[in-house]
């Protein structure tokens, strides 16, 4: 509820000032923190100013100032929603109580394991894209990716300034830890599988914001239901600035695919090589790209049936997606949902008590609102004349995780055998190949209002600004 | 301002279903619960809707930011929204003149949109043209000045409004005229309700509208100063212009300002609030305000002032200077114009300006403002001065316009002065 204090060294809504121990806390983490970013941020982009979104206050006017900024200097601060004094919890076992301001003791472990576990997210997706600022396609994607790493950043901190605020000592070990892990490595990787794979490519990172950053969202949004306040205030918040990832994916590929269908009219072809000799992306690699990074994130969600989930739903510390819009009991014990596994070579549904297959509600959410993403794909070829669909692979394709893992299966849902799955994987994951075509595109285009030939300009700009406006000046 | 409810014809707001992500951020920002969805698309109720534009730039997308002429019965409803792949086109002048809308009032209509859209339009325009166009609403700060006090906001939503007793309800404007302004004492017995100069209040009107939804909160701007209307009391006031012609001059009755202006000592009304967390006074003894006021734009420079009086009384308070630019159409429309004349000159540099006046001519607050660029010159020249402008939307434009004529008269580079306005909190807009 309060404005920002802008003395203040960590900009915050929390009256930070009042405690000074938390406040030394932090201000202790902070240097460590601009070192990581210093070391595995954005690459060479330390003297770029950048037309960055920033937020000073949880306000509309306060969330969405638009200025160029130097990266370093973001105001990396702690906004929490504003909060209800009689918020009550509305779900799970302690429904009807009053929302926690603290954390019982008899939650504190598993709290903490969520809050961790949603944090290490954070600084991951920023290692993961760390190059890509080498190979934009435009000023304006170029800003985008920053606008994303700045903003993961501070996701980082939302989390941080839960631990170290709630948590005590084993708050603060956690939050140096945060730091120190780090994607894909080998002796202390990030907690999850999909953050710790590579980004290699703008198509991977257009994918990754659509799906990956996607998962963020439905993640986010069950922990905004939390009965601990402040984590549900602060999630609200970050789902603000979640949005903007997602759109950077939905429009990144929209534009990848607009210009594919146009290389495909100007030559009237659909073969996928004559596609690459003219240096856009095929749609048969994009469909590729797909299947991979969907597939990935879905595992994201867990196992489709999880005791933990249980526990975390009817402890209270994470609701369902939209919980508060949901009609029924809030409760759900004794109710069923159906999960896939497979028997005798095939496919079946079974029913299994709700609680347990709480990931998969949220699963299913998710693909819901995936397939929509991909529908408005669809709208750019359909305009363009071009026949081909895209379409989200089935969803126990590829899974690492929970009863289907490793289960060889077809895009459509078929279980296949070994010799199947080895002679068909290229067709339906991206090959050593695709990965080598793509990154043959990747060349480096920002200045202002040109565009790399294998995608279309957005639209419109970003702030109404023009698309060829100077949206990174660099030092 | 409420454009769901122009005469006969409206400028609908809209959000282009092809742009958009559906990633809900616009239907968790908007303070009136104006938007709404379901799986397909993200749509906009255009009888809830009052163009307050809190939601434009929060949208990642600018799918948002969609406006339409529209006649009144017309309008697009929310379930044919929904079912929208793409936006339809603007409606042709000769469609609209066959749904009886004269080309006049779709140009009305066409004014009334709000100013970051007009700007918009005008920055498309000014890609044409090159010569780039001016956008006042660029320049207003969305921060505080730094000395401002701690602001409360939010405290009672839509919602879950309070309840206030009225204590005082008087005519500050001339009896017997056309247009009539009250100053009107909200009590708010023991129920915390802390605010502001600068900051505004929602009064919820009783009753439904025409489609029998409960009326929207309007917003009013507090007129007293922090310590109550009466210093030591937990009150407010607020100066309400009874609404009577609609902006084209065509009658029409106001909903809240009628009701406001009608209440008795003793009425209760449902109030929504605090709102504004930028339109703040600063404290340090030092700082300069320079208050430009149209009308009812004069509330928030009252409680300023009001806040000064009272300081300099106390003898709390030692620099700092204050300038007052105030239009109006008469003399005898001008509020508060009887304790305005008594304050004394060395506290308060009072420049009316009076556009109907018969027999003289229209003078206007930005004409005041060049006749006193010496002085103002030297305030922008100072990091210690503070600009509010409060009143009707059409003033903006023109007082920003002379503030840059100004700092580039006397040599100022206004690209910086004006940054510098907005970075510090110290140009600040306010127009309805
Ligand atoms: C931040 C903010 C602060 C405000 N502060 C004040 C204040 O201090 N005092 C004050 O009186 N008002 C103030 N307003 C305006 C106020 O909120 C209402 O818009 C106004 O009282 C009209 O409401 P109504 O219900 O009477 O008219 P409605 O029933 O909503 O509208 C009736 C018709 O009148 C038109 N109309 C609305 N306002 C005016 C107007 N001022 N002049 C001419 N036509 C108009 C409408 O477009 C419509 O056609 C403020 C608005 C904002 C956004
Ligand atoms: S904020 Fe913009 S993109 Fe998001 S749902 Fe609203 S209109 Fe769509
Ligand atoms: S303009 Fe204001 S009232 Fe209208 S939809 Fe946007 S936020 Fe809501």
């Amino acid at each position: 509820m309060s404005t920002i204090n802008y003395s203040e060294k960590i900009p915050n809504n929390v009256n930070l000032g009042e405690d000074r121990t938390l406040q030394r806390a932090l201000e202790g983490w902070q240097p460590n923190f601009i070192n990581w970013w210093d070391d595995v941020g954005p690459e060479g982009s330390t003297n770029h100013e950048v037309y960055l979104r920033t937020a000073v206050s949880v306000d509309p006017q306060g969330w969405a100032q638009f200025g160029h900024v130097k990266m370093r200097d973001y105001r990396w601060g702690i906004f929490l929603n504003p909060g209800d004094a009689n918020r009550e919890v509305h779900f799970g076992d302690h429904k009807g109580e009053k929302a926690w301001q603290d954390v019982p003791g008899e939650h504190r472990a598993n709290l903490r394991r969520i809050i961790v576990t949603q944090g290490d997210t954070e600084p991951a997706s920023v290692e993961q894209q760390r190059h890509l600022g080498l190979t934009a396609p435009s000023m304006y994607d170029l800003r985008n990716l920053f606008q994303i790493n700045v903003e993961e950043g501070r996701h980082l901190w939302a989390m941080v300034y839960l631990l170290h605020k709630h948590f005590g000592r084993d708050g603060r070990e956690e939050a140096e830890a945060l730091l120190q892990r780090t994607s894909g490595d080998v002796d202390n990787p990030r907690i999850l599988g999909a953050f710790n794979e590579k980004t290699p490519d703008w198509l991977a990172f257009f994918m990754f914001t659509y799906f990956t950053d996607r998962d963020g969202k439905f993640q986010l949004a069950a922990l905004a239901e939390s009965a601990f306040d402040p984590l549900a205030r602060t999630t609200k918040f970050m789902l603000t600035e979640e949005a903007h990832h997602m759109f950077v994916g939905e429009s990144g590929v929209s534009r990848v695919l607009a210009r594919t269908a146009q290389v495909m009219n100007e030559l009237k072809t659909d073969d996928p090589q004559k596609v690459r000799a003219a240096g856009a992306i095929d749609l048969p690699t994009i469909q590729r790209y797909l299947n991979f990074h969907y597939s990935v994130t879905i595992d994201l969600f867990g196992a489709d049936q999880s005791s933990n989930a249980a526990i975390f739903y009817s402890s209270g510390l994470k609701g369902r997606y939209e919980e508060g819009k949901r009609t029924d009991d809030h409760v759900l014990k004794g109710q069923t949902y159906k999960v896939l596994e497979v028997k005798d070579g095939q496919l079946v549904e079974k029913d299994v008590p709700m609680l347990n297959a709480l990931n998969e509600v949220l699963r299913d959410d998710f693909i819901k609102d995936s397939m929509a993403g991909v529908g408005r794909w669809n709208k750019v070829l359909e305009k363009a004349g071009i026949p081909t669909r895209l379409a989200v692979p089935h969803k126990a394709f590829n899974r690492q995780i929970g009863a289907l893992a490793g289960i060889k299966m077809s895009p459509d849902g078929r279980v296949v055998n070994e010799i199947e799955w080895a002679a068909k994987r290229n067709e339906w994951l991206p090959s050593a190949e695709d990965f080598a075509f793509v990154a043959s595109l990747m060349g480096r285009v920002v200045e202002p209002g040109k565009f790399a030939g294998w995608i279309s300009p957005p639209v419109m700009g970003i702030n109404r600004q023009p698309v060829d406006f100077e949206y990174v000046r660099f030092g | 301002m409420d454009m769901a409810v122009e005469a006969g014809v409206i400028k609908q707001h809209l959000i282009d279903p092809e742009i958009c992500i559906r990633c809900n951020t616009c239907e968790a920002t908007c303070p009136v619960n104006a938007i709404t969805h379901d799986d397909n698309n993200y749509v906009v109720r255009a009888d809830v809707c009052n163009g307050c534009m809190a939601c434009i730039s929060p949208c990642p997308t600018g799918s948002i930011d969609n406006w339409r002429t529209m006649p009144l019965v017309r309008a697009y409803t929310i379930e044919e929204q929904l079912t929208w792949e793409s936006l339809p086109a603007e409606l042709s002048p000769e469609e609209l003149e066959a749904a009886g809308v004269s080309a006049e009032a779709a140009g009305d209509a066409a004014a009334a949109v709000p100013a970051q859209t007009q700007a918009q339009a005008q920055a498309q325009a000014a890609v044409e043209s090159v010569e780039p166009a001016f956008n006042s609403a660029q320049y207003g700060a969305s921060v505080p000045p730094w000395s401002a006090a701690h602001a409360y906001t939010n405290l009672f939503a839509p919602k879950a409004p309070t309840t206030a007793t009225v204590v005082g309800n008087f005519n500050c404007t001339e009896a017997g005229f056309d247009s009539e302004t009250h100053h009107i004492v909200l009590d708010f017995g023991m129920v915390p309700f802390p605010v502001l100069e600068g900051q505004s209040i929602g009064i919820v009107p009783p009753g439904v509208d025409a489609i029998g939804k409960r009326h929207h909160a309007r917003q009013y701007s507090v007129a007293s100063p922090r310590n109550g209307e009466r210093p030591g009391y937990n009150n407010v006031s607020l100066t309400v212009k009874r609404v009577t012609e609609d902006h084209q001059g065509d009658p029409v009755r106001g909903v809240c300002s009628n009701y406001v202006c009608d209440l008795k000592v003793g009425d209760t009304v449902q109030v929504v609030g605090p709102f504004g967390s930028s339109f703040l006074m600063p404290n340090h003894p030092r700082s300069h305000i320079v208050m430009i006021c149209t009308g009812t734009g004069s509330a928030p420079m009252r409680a300023m002032t009001e806040w000064r009086r009272r300081l300099r009384k106390s003898g709390k308070f030692e620099g700092g200077k204050l300038m007052l630019f105030f239009g109006a159409r008469t003399q005898q429309e001008l509020p508060y114009f009887g304790p305005l004349q008594s304050l004394p000159k060395d506290f308060i540099d009072i420049n009316l300006a009076f556009s109907r006046t018969p027999g003289s001519p229209k003078r206007y607050v930005q004409d005041l403002m060049r006749e006193r660029a010496a002085d103002l010159a030297a305030l922008l020249k100072d990091g210690s001065s503070h600009f509010y402008v409060c009143g009707l939307k059409s003033m903006e434009e023109g007082v920003v316009l002379a503030l840059r004529d100004v700092a580039k008269e006397a040599g100022l580079d206004w690209d910086t002065v004006g940054a510098a306005l907005k970075r510090e909190g110290r140009l600040h807009l306010e127009t309805y």
